[in-house]
């Protein structure tokens, strides 16, 4: 273990790093914190200038009830349930079925293939922009949640079939080779038997995608015009605009944004991170 | 590992199957199938409109009307342009000063890498920035930064220095939304390096630690050439978020003041959207693709000469 486990070091190391822990966690997160302590201040506080200072009032229940009645947020937040789960599905889907063909089929073009997946993933937004818009609009799905799912799942794809494909390639080759030699077709196979394999790497791949898919802003911006479509991303900094001075509301609103995200890290933060440092070990 | 199935597989399918199934479904195309969808969607969405790109840089076009031809004009415009110059200016600088992610993130991942109680917890709570929409984070800083009632103005009047509205200001603004860019970043690095850290091998760091081996030089000569997978993502990833960056841009200063504090990937959104000039758009993309495109080739080259 590097650096050494302070467990054998002197009483005084051991204690001053565990202070240590609360106290640097807190420098951090300061500037989180203090958006969760300005969501449940009260408006006389945010007009006097106390932002930093103690609430003289704790108006939770009333902040947060004034975001969903006097502010578009529980739209937005609909909206970014209804593009968002569709979309991880579909990007799950489709790469599961590439992830297969790429990881235990040999042919030519095997490799040229991941490698467009892999890098399509990584080409800078504004390259896709105006082609993307224009075909949205000649699809009919400007402006529609439809646009934004079908732009996720295509994009997602990318990451999601190198995901998949480097951990369907672990699975051993002679448990599809018996279910051939028997005459089971190719597509029964990846359905009886690669499938229930790779449950888990499935829901790793949901809970980073969906986190992925929840925070996007700029594709909002582009493919979004009316407050009926738009994801909570794009509605915030809307929000912002409207509602200059209270602070108190945009951070509320701020606060119930990230939550989505937020918990299923939590809940899930092993498959999570599982996910993001794919490769970090391996060479 | 699959070169040497193929063969008994054909062999297999000969004997077993019935030579009609063979003819109507050719193996070949078996991996195609399973791939059409993916790839049907993947074409439609990202390789066309790379291709569309470049060639609509080559067009003036307002997004109604007729595209006209003009050549290299665009380009000759872009680069005559004194926006597009401070806007890759400040590429560099993201770029450069992202490069500090790696290392904080590699310092907080040895700082973290203990077995005490709760740690688990402390590991998630630095983690935490990440997993937030880079609006909320955009958010957060504008108000940290805020002249009148930001905490950062706050703490510099404790120590008697001179307050500042730094999102106001020609000079600090860029560094300012880096800032808060880092933030994010360094908890992704922190996250690879801890990885990196739980799979070391013992008996290397055993052997390093008879032969008396500490502290700098341990990390220098045994701990790091070993981080090394950890270290070549962080980077890449670094670099590419540093050229992507918008979010923080459109949401912290919409690229002011006066224009002080765009990059490309948010000139091109301005001009496009709304300038309307739509080829002059496509043209500054198509110049941040192919800066983009040496770190997605380098990246590429190393990784499948792993996988092969």
């Amino acid at each position: 273990m590097y650096p050494k486990s302070i467990k054998n070091s002197s009483r005084f190391v051991n204690v001053a790093y565990r202070i240590s822990l609360p106290i640097t966690i807190l420098l951090w997160l300061m500037p989180l914190a203090a958006v969760m302590m300005t969501s449940i201040r009260s408006i006389q506080d945010i007009n006097q200038g106390n932002y930093w200072g103690w609430p003289t009032s704790f108006n939770f229940i009333e902040n947060y009830m004034m975001v969903f009645q006097s502010t578009e947020m529980g739209q937005y937040l609909l909206n970014s349930i209804l593009i968002t789960i569709p979309a991880v599905m579909g990007a799950v889907a489709l790469s599961t079925l590439a992830g297969f063909a790429l990881a235990k089929y040999k042919f030519k073009a095997n490799i040229w293939m991941l490698a467009i997946f892999i890098g399509g993933n990584f080409v800078p937004f504004q390259i896709l922009m105006i082609p993307v818009r224009d075909l949205t609009i000649s699809l009919g799905l400007y402006d529609t949640h439809m646009g934004l799912i079908m732009f996720h799942i295509a994009f997602q794809t990318g990451f999601c079939t190198l995901f998949m494909r480097n951990f369907i390639v672990g699975l051993p080759n002679e448990l599809l080779e018996s279910a051939r030699v028997d005459g089971v077709s190719e597509f029964k196979i990846f359905w009886h038997i690669v499938l229930p394999l790779v449950r888990p790497a499935l829901a790793a791949l949901s809970v980073l995608v969906f986190t992925f898919i929840w925070n996007d802003y700029f594709w909002a911006l582009v493919l979004v015009q009316s407050d009926t479509v738009r994801p909570v991303t794009a509605g915030l900094s809307s929000l912002q605009g409207q509602w200059l001075a209270s602070w108190n509301l945009i951070s509320a609103g701020a606060v119930v944004a990230a939550l989505p995200p937020v918990t299923l890290f939590f809940a899930m933060q092993r498959h999570f991170i599982a996910g993001l440092t794919l490769g970090a070990t391996k060479g | 590992m699959q070169d040497q199935n193929t063969p008994t597989l054909r062999a297999n399918q000969l004997r077993d199957k019935p030579p009609i199934t063979r003819r109507r479904f050719p193996k070949q195309l078996t991996p195609w199938l399973f791939m059409a969808p993916a790839l049907l969607l993947f074409s439609l969405y990202v390789l066309y409109p790379i291709i569309s790109s470049f060639i609509l840089s080559f067009y003036n076009w307002d997004g109604m009307g007729d595209k006209v031809w003009v050549g290299f004009g665009n380009y000759v415009e872009l680069f005559d342009s004194e926006t597009f110059w401070i806007a890759l200016k400040n590429n560099i600088i993201w770029m450069l000063l992202f490069m500090l992610a790696p290392p904080i993130g590699l310092a907080i991942a040895l700082f973290l890498n203990q077995e005490v109680r709760g740690i688990r917890l402390v590991k998630a709570l630095f983690f935490f920035p990440f997993v937030i929409s880079q609006v909320v984070i955009g958010l957060v800083f504008t108000w940290f930064y805020d002249p009148n009632l930001g905490l950062l103005n706050s703490i510099l009047e404790v120590f008697g220095i001179q307050t500042i509205a730094l999102l106001s200001s020609e000079e600090y603004v860029t560094y300012g939304i880096i800032a808060a860019g880092l933030w994010p970043q360094i908890a992704y690095c922190m996250i690879l390096y801890l990885t990196g850290l739980n799979s070391l091998s013992p008996d290397q760091i055993e052997a390093a630690r008879l032969d008396r081996a500490k502290g700098l030089k341990m990390l220098r000569y045994i701990i790091l050439p070993q981080l090394s997978p950890a270290t070549f993502i962080a980077v890449v990833v670094t670099v590419i978020g540093a050229l992507r960056s918008f979010d923080l841009v459109a949401t912290m200063t919409a690229g002011g003041p006066w224009g002080s504090s765009t990059v490309l990937a948010y000139m091109m959104y301005e001009e496009s959207i709304f300038n309307y000039r739509m080829g002059y758009g496509a043209a500054v993309a198509v110049v941040l693709f192919l800066i983009m495109a040496v770190y997605i080739a380098y990246f590429l080259t190393r990784m499948l000469r792993s996988e092969s």
